[in-house]
């Protein structure tokens, strides 16, 4: 069995009350980081745990936090980024449910770290049952004396709230999320300056992932060194996948990186293979705003080695051949589904959660939602899935925060590997209303490794 | 013109007054901006959708002019600027839920409420709209239902009407 660092005792009945979650180890990191460790060095064990930002980015945890500013007399803040609406994940979900204790004492010792003394948890509006749930397990850590004034008695102060959003993609941009967190629009600022020189309120402010947050904790407790033996090369650690789609056994599976994806699909400790005995087609491995893969190249490389789950082993090959991890959200495609449908459906959910601040995303998501949507409907030209491309290069690149770029990855990727597919829907425009083009050639061995539309 | 619903004066219960000023606390002196948000769930809790008056009163309530309410009202897409339904059920519409048979689900509701997306029923009970990713993709399909954002998972064509038929009876 893999090592668990945070879901370890998710089965324990009762594991989301504080009394619980204390008998199994639960606030020591409080205990050790208040009592015995001064910020900086809690700040050196993230760095040298080699922790990656697990909202998607996967920056360096330890390196982001050390880019705080720490003017005098002036309040730093810490926000935890818990807005999960990336198609296809719903791994944060999942431990505010049922592990919330673990965001709260990642919350207290990561604030310590920062030296910050009020600190939010932003989570997607409606989430309202994991919003209560938080709010009870801040009760408690409250009145056990690990939140508040003068915490375990070493004069640290620390307030804890949770803030509900407005159901807006767009909030989980760090900067777009600070801007909601204000009570404005979540418009994305323009960086710099960067949130760790002037974030909340203007003030110096570190903004991460429920995940991060929660694996401080581990680190704290057994050290940077221990978490960064877990992984491969530099990407340390567990990772909590969200699996979704058409298999077996969908949900959040928490994972050593380095697993190979063919393990994590076909194995019975994780996914159990594909739903109905269908084959695989296609998957997206890190979210909606990742490249989608056909079946061969989500199992093997360009090379014909096994792709593992790691930040560097799904991007190799870069965006001709690979992908990212991104935040983790797991879909799996079976020889059933369309891939041109679903790029319009990405599209449209792109088109919707686009902010409108940059005309390069505000009407280029427009637009390939609907050059998709009238190939879908048997109404494209053949010219249209150049001018996707086309579309799709001009968003990429030219907008104030990623989600351009998040538009724009899905539906390159999706005709760079499936061209042949989005043809047949020209070819065949009555035909294709009620077929699918099914599994074709995407399983098929790689026989060449040429791709001659990277990016 | 305004329609007679949105000229509608509107009361806030003490209830709800306290639930407003218990939220301002959580933020530093000068910053009670940052209460919008919640204090605009929590009016659409009570009242069902947000009127102009609504939005208005707590322009008044925050003292922030009633533009920076209406701006984030309508940027938001869980703020309601129309009546709706008693029970809005919003269906998961974006990929993962689709793969598992979303849009299925929504014709069959469509069909069941006897209504299109965004109307209510002539009952005034039920409205339905497909929305985007609920980050419950392992659970799909999955529906939510407000004030408290009850989440129904793993749905099928049954358990939809099951469920219509429970929320007639309450």
């Amino acid at each position: 069995m893999a090592r668990k660092l945070l879901l370890e005792h998710i089965n324990v009945p009762g594991i989301n009350t504080l009394d619980v979650y204390r008998q199994k180890g639960g606030y020591r990191a409080v205990e050790k980081a208040l009592k015995t460790l001064t910020p900086d060095e809690i700040v050196e064990e993230v760095k040298k745990s080699g922790l990656r930002g697990r909202g998607g980015a996967g920056f360096p945890t330890g390196m982001k936090w050390s880019f705080l500013a720490k003017p005098e007399g002036v309040a730093r803040y810490l926000v935890c980024n818990a807005d999960e609406s990336e198609p296809g994940t719903f791994k944060d979900r999942y431990l505010m449910t049922y592990i919330p204790h673990a965001l709260i004492e990642g919350m207290i010792v990561s604030s310590f770290a920062l030296g910050a003394n009020t600190s939010y948890i932003y989570v997607r509006g409606e989430m309202m049952p994991q919003i209560r749930i938080l709010e009870k397990a801040i009760a408690e850590a409250k009145s056990a004396g690990f939140l508040g004034q003068n915490i375990l008695g070493t004069g640290y102060n620390l307030e804890l709230y949770v803030q509900p959003g407005g159901g807006a993609y767009i909030c989980g941009e760090e900067t777009a999320l600070l801007e909601s967190l204000e009570g404005k629009r979540g418009n994305p600022r323009i960086k710099p300056p960067f949130p760790a020189i002037a974030g909340l309120y203007g003030c110096p402010t570190v903004v991460n992932n429920v995940e991060s947050i929660a694996a401080v904790v581990p680190i704290v407790n057994d050290g940077g060194d221990e978490y960064a033996k877990i992984g491969i090369g530099r990407s340390t650690g567990t990772k909590l996948i969200s699996a979704s789609g058409n298999l077996v056994k969908p949900g959040v599976y928490e994972i050593e990186l380095g697993l190979p994806v063919e393990e994590f699909i076909y194995s019975d400790e994780y996914c159990g293979g594909m739903a109905n005995g269908k084959r695989l087609k296609a998957t997206v491995a890190g979210g909606s705003s990742v490249p989608i893969l056909p079946a061969n190249l989500t199992l093997k490389l360009a090379n014909g080695e096994p792709r593992l789950m790691s930040y560097e082993s799904l991007s190799e090959g870069g965006f001709a051949t690979g992908t990212m991890l991104g935040s983790g959200g797991f879909i799996a495609f079976d020889e059933d589904q369309c891939i041109v449908r679903n790029t319009w459906n990405f599209s449209r959910f792109y088109h919707h959660e686009s902010c409108g601040q940059c005309s390069p995303c505000r009407e280029g998501t427009g637009w390939m939602e609907k050059v998709l949507h009238r190939l879908e409907y048997g109404h494209g030209k053949m010219s249209d899935i150049d001018l996707l491309v086309d579309v799709s290069k001009k968003i990429e690149g030219n907008t104030i925060c990623p989600l351009g770029d998040a538009a724009a990855w899905p539906v390159a990727s999706a005709i760079r590997h499936f061209r042949d597919e989005f043809e047949w829907h020209v070819k065949e425009p009555v035909k294709s209303l009620d077929t699918n083009y099914g599994l074709a050639n995407y399983a098929e061995p790689i026989a060449k490794a040429e791709v001659t539309t990277g990016n | 013109m305004l329609k007679v619903e949105q000229q509608q004066p509107v009361d806030f219960s003490s209830a709800l007054i306290a639930k407003c000023d218990e939220i301002v606390k959580r933020y530093p002196e000068g910053k009670h901006k940052s209460a919008l948000l919640p204090i605009l769930h929590e009016v659409q809790a009570e009242l069902g959708w947000l009127s102009n008056n609504a939005m208005d009163k707590v322009a008044d309530y925050l003292n922030i002019l009633p533009i920076e309410v209406y701006e984030v009202a309508s940027f938001y897409s869980m703020y309601f600027l129309k009546p709706q339904g008693k029970y809005m059920l919003e269906v998961c519409r974006t990929g993962p839920c689709c793969l598992v048979g979303a849009e299925k689900l929504m014709n069959h509701i469509e069909h069941s409420l006897g209504v299109k997306e965004g109307e209510v029923t002539e009952d005034g009970l039920f409205s339905w709209r497909g929305v985007e990713c609920l980050a419950a993709c392992g659970y799909a399909p999955v529906l939510q239902i407000g004030p408290e954002y009850t989440f129904y998972e793993n749905l099928n064509e049954q358990k939809v009407d099951e469920l219509i038929e429970d929320l007639r009876k309450r």
